[in-house]
């Protein structure tokens, strides 16, 4: 009888599995053992059953069409990810090292700008990034925390170096696939887990409620904390509503909120409840609509007062997303030097900056072997891979790079590393990277692994949900956990 | 708990209540109409023009349809996704009230009444209907069913749990004034009597729509008349689904959120209810009857939508009032 894996093709990327010789990595050969076991009916009926409890479960995003959404499950693997123990050590000092760096940046661009006065980053760039709140400078925020949440994205390139590519510190999403792909494995692969030491990621609602709790105003002993979304019909209203179920608490719309003496207070049967923690899954720009964006009606008026008055707390801070903009990116390495006195555990990928003229001509005269990105977008918008760019995409943004020099970044295009996947039958290369969730609260916790994205389009590197990416199960094994 | 939470959970669960007496009706209304011919057949007309008067939405129905039978009276109440009271309506409208109110009912309870969308959405569901109604209609029932035990095994019967069970209880006494009336409306055929075969064969069909068929033969001692059929749906201290226990139990629902005993009331919601209890207690059939037993439960039917008004504005919309 022939395994699943008796065809298969690492190809001339770095695969995740199998060594550039064909071998199988010695963290993956049990699972190869088990699933060279399978035939193709078995691991059809396995995924048919992985299936149905995500649809079962609501685990879905609708896709309108004419008057009827239909609802479509984010397509998911089932070969896992592996991580081995000391792999997973050097990105958890890596991502901690960086998170810490960046919640200094934040406090420091928001109060003496010491970072810019030292020369190390040009004030022109922090001040003209897209999410700089000039209004918040001098503001004192609990414990200096500015980045409660954040998922930074990384990859590995052809030799397998796990490199940072960038860092949401707004409001990063997927942790609840994360934990859904561990429960849909348990359940479809239940003697699997018996042969390896993988290590639970379930603890993440918890340590995220206690990282929120951590941040209430003055200290308070007993905060009350919800989660406030923008609603049923946001793709990550499941994501919304599973964090609060997982944490006890309460999930609010803008409606359920008003502000009375710069105090927030939910509406109850009871009357009106004070609010001092908000986990807030919408951006700053739709959050107060006196403030920001006047048409925003997902927000709650008067919400900016009560966080200056220091009477309630947002997670993530007002203002993060300086951090996330990619030409800010550029100088994280520079940010740890400059407050922890550390080089960088974790490289970032090379970058150009378009604003800078050395740089900007690079980038001009090789757009075609570049990938290209505005600076303030996310979610795979705004953005040019270059090999896989038609004339007119390239001329549109060479056009855009020129008349916005400061908008845009420019990196070389890595082919990001390949895990197999199960499709059609058959087990096939796809590019993959990987999302960890790290939280800064009385201190840093990464839970073990994180959301390994999948692009599923053969030769693809486009791994965002929103372009048709899925996600596959990721395992951190556990000291002592190798097998053999 | 929040006004919104609130306010979801008790449309929930009257969407959910909804649909089961929707499923109910049709049940037994094919049975009914099967002892006589079959269901599309010269009279059925006759048969389902009660079904559609008891609707509100009578004229969506004669937009859609050009006329009466008893597979458009079935598509209609079924399927039709522009009529807010069908079947698959009710059940999308539970799921949406579900969603926003995922974080307070348990992942069981959402389970069900999402995998119950699922089914209502797909082509098996249509298969089945095709295949069998009957077997279709009871198979729905018997998941609503599901989602009611699931709910009381899982979910703290705290808060949000009262607001669920105000829902249920309001809706199934609407349920059942309307499974009444639907016999004021049925026209007995030429040349048959008040209490003849047909006469009390369609009382057998009003009660088994309410499962009470056997529940009143106990009593009944084998005679089905229309005054006694009324008094055991309406009086019945017991029974679960008659007016009277209904009625109680979206009053205890009401004194167990506000916390307010039963012999007194704390707001408008609960004086209401309060007063139809009393009036359930007291009031004997003859004088339900004397007054005109359609008329009776027009005027009930009002009564509840009052009570669920003042529920609304007592606990949910308090702060839109401005």
């Amino acid at each position: 009888m022939q395994g699943i894996f008796t065809k298969y093709e690492p190809g001339p990327f770095f695969d995740e599995m199998f060594s550039s010789g064909g071998e199988v990595r010695p963290h993956y050969r049990q699972l190869l053992e088990r699933f060279n076991e399978m035939v193709p009916s078995e691991f059809d009926r396995k995924r048919a059953l992985a299936e149905r409890s995500y649809l079962n479960q609501g685990i879905t995003f609708t896709i309108y069409s004419g008057d009827e959404g239909t609802e479509r499950i984010m397509p998911f693997d089932l070969i896992p990810r592996i991580i081995p123990t000391d792999e997973w050590a050097l990105i958890e000092r890596g991502l901690t090292q960086r998170l810490t760096a960046l919640n200094h940046f934040l406090h420091d661009i928001y109060h003496d700008q010491r970072i810019i006065q030292e020369g190390v980053i040009p004030g022109e760039i922090v001040r003209s990034a897209k999410h700089f709140r000039p209004e918040l400078v001098g503001f004192d925020l609990p414990n200096n925390i500015y980045i409660h949440v954040c998922g930074s994205d990384m990859i590995r390139g052809a030799d397998g170096t796990y490199m940072v590519l960038e860092d949401n510190g707004r409001c990063p999403s997927g942790v609840s696939y994360l934990l859904e792909n561990r429960q849909a494995m348990k359940r479809v692969f239940p003697r699997l887990f018996n042969r390896h030491a993988v290590r639970p990621v379930d603890r993440y609602p918890q340590e995220l409620l206690a990282a929120l709790r951590h941040s209430a105003p003055h200290g308070k002993p007993d905060p009350t904390v919800v989660v406030l979304t923008p609603g049923v019909y946001n793709s990550a209203y499941f994501e919304h509503s599973f964090l609060a179920r997982a944490m006890g608490i309460e999930i609010v719309v803008g409606p359920d909120l008003v502000v009375e003496d710069s105090r927030v207070y939910m509406k109850t049967t009871k009357g009106l409840k004070q609010v001092d923690v908000i986990y807030r899954r919408i951006d700053d720009d739709f959050l107060d609509p006196t403030v920001f964006r006047k048409d925003s009606l997902l927000g709650v008026p008067g919400i900016v007062e009560a966080y200056r008055a220091g009477n309630v707390s947002l997670a993530n801070a007002l203002g993060t997303g300086v951090a996330d903009d990619k030409v800010t990116y550029y100088y994280v390495p520079a940010m740890i030097k400059f407050y922890l006195g550390e080089e960088p555990i974790l490289p970032n990928v090379e970058t150009f900056l378009t604003s800078v003229d050395s740089d900007r001509k690079y980038v001009l005269e090789h757009l075609p072997k570049l990938v290209v990105k505005a600076a303030n977008e996310s979610g795979g918008y705004g953005m040019m891979i270059g090999p896989h760019a038609s004339k007119d995409e390239i001329a549109k943004f060479r056009a855009a790079i020129i008349a916005d020099p400061r908008g845009y970044v420019a990196q070389p295009v890595i082919s990001l590393s390949r895990s197999p996947c199960y499709v059609d039958g058959a087990v096939e290369g796809r590019h993959i990277d990987l999302r960890p969730y790290i939280l800064s609260g009385e201190k840093t916790v990464i839970i073990p692994g994180g959301l390994t994205r999948v692009a599923m389009r053969r030769g693809s590197l486009v791994v965002n949900s929103s372009q048709g990416g899925g996600s596959k199960d990721t395992w951190v094994l556990d000291e002592g956990g190798l097998p053999c | 708990m929040l006004s919104r939470v609130a306010d979801a959970c008790f449309w929930l669960s009257r969407y959910i209540e909804r649909a089961e007496a929707n499923s109910r009706v049709l049940d037994v209304n094919i049975q009914l109409i099967l002892d006589f011919e079959d269901q599309n057949g010269g009279t059925a007309k006759q048969h389902w023009e009660p079904i559609l008067a008891t609707l509100e939405d009578q004229e969506l129905f004669n937009e859609i349809h050009d006329g009466i039978s008893g597979d458009a009276v079935m598509d209609f109440v079924t399927f039709e996704k522009k009529y807010s009271h069908s079947i698959l309506s009710c059940v999308s409208h539970a799921r949406e009230n579900a969603r926003m109110v995922r974080e307070q009912i348990s992942s069981e309870m959402w389970e069900q009444i999402n995998r119950l969308y699922l089914y209502m959405h797909s082509g098996a569901a249509r298969a089945a209907f095709i295949e069998s109604p009957i077997d279709f209609y009871r198979s729905l029932v018997d998941n609503l069913h599901s989602f009611q035990g699931i709910t009381d095994a899982t979910m703290t019967h705290g808060e949000g749990w009262h607001f669920l069970q105000a829902g249920k209880f309001l809706e199934r006494a609407d349920s059942t004034s309307r499974v009444l009336d639907i016999k004021y409306h049925i026209l007995l055929p030429s040349g048959e009597r008040v209490g003849g075969t047909v006469d009390s064969t369609q009382w057998m069909a009003v009660l088994r729509s309410c499962s009470a068929l056997e529940a009143f033969l106990k009593i009944s001692h084998g005679q089905i008349t229309s005054w006694q059929v009324a008094e055991f749906l309406i009086l019945h201290d017991q029974f679960p689904r008659s007016l009277r226990f209904c009625a109680d139990r979206l009053n205890q629902a009401l004194h167990s959120i506000s916390g307010c005993e039963r012999a007194h009331f704390s707001n408008e919601a609960e004086r209401l209810s309060g007063m139809l209890c009393s009036s359930l207690d007291y009031t004997p059939i003859k004088t339900i009857l004397a007054e005109g037993l359609h008329q009776y439960l027009d005027r009930t039917q009002l009564n509840l939508t009052e009570i669920s008004n003042a529920l609304v504005k007592t606990y949910c919309s308090w702060l839109d009032l401005d």
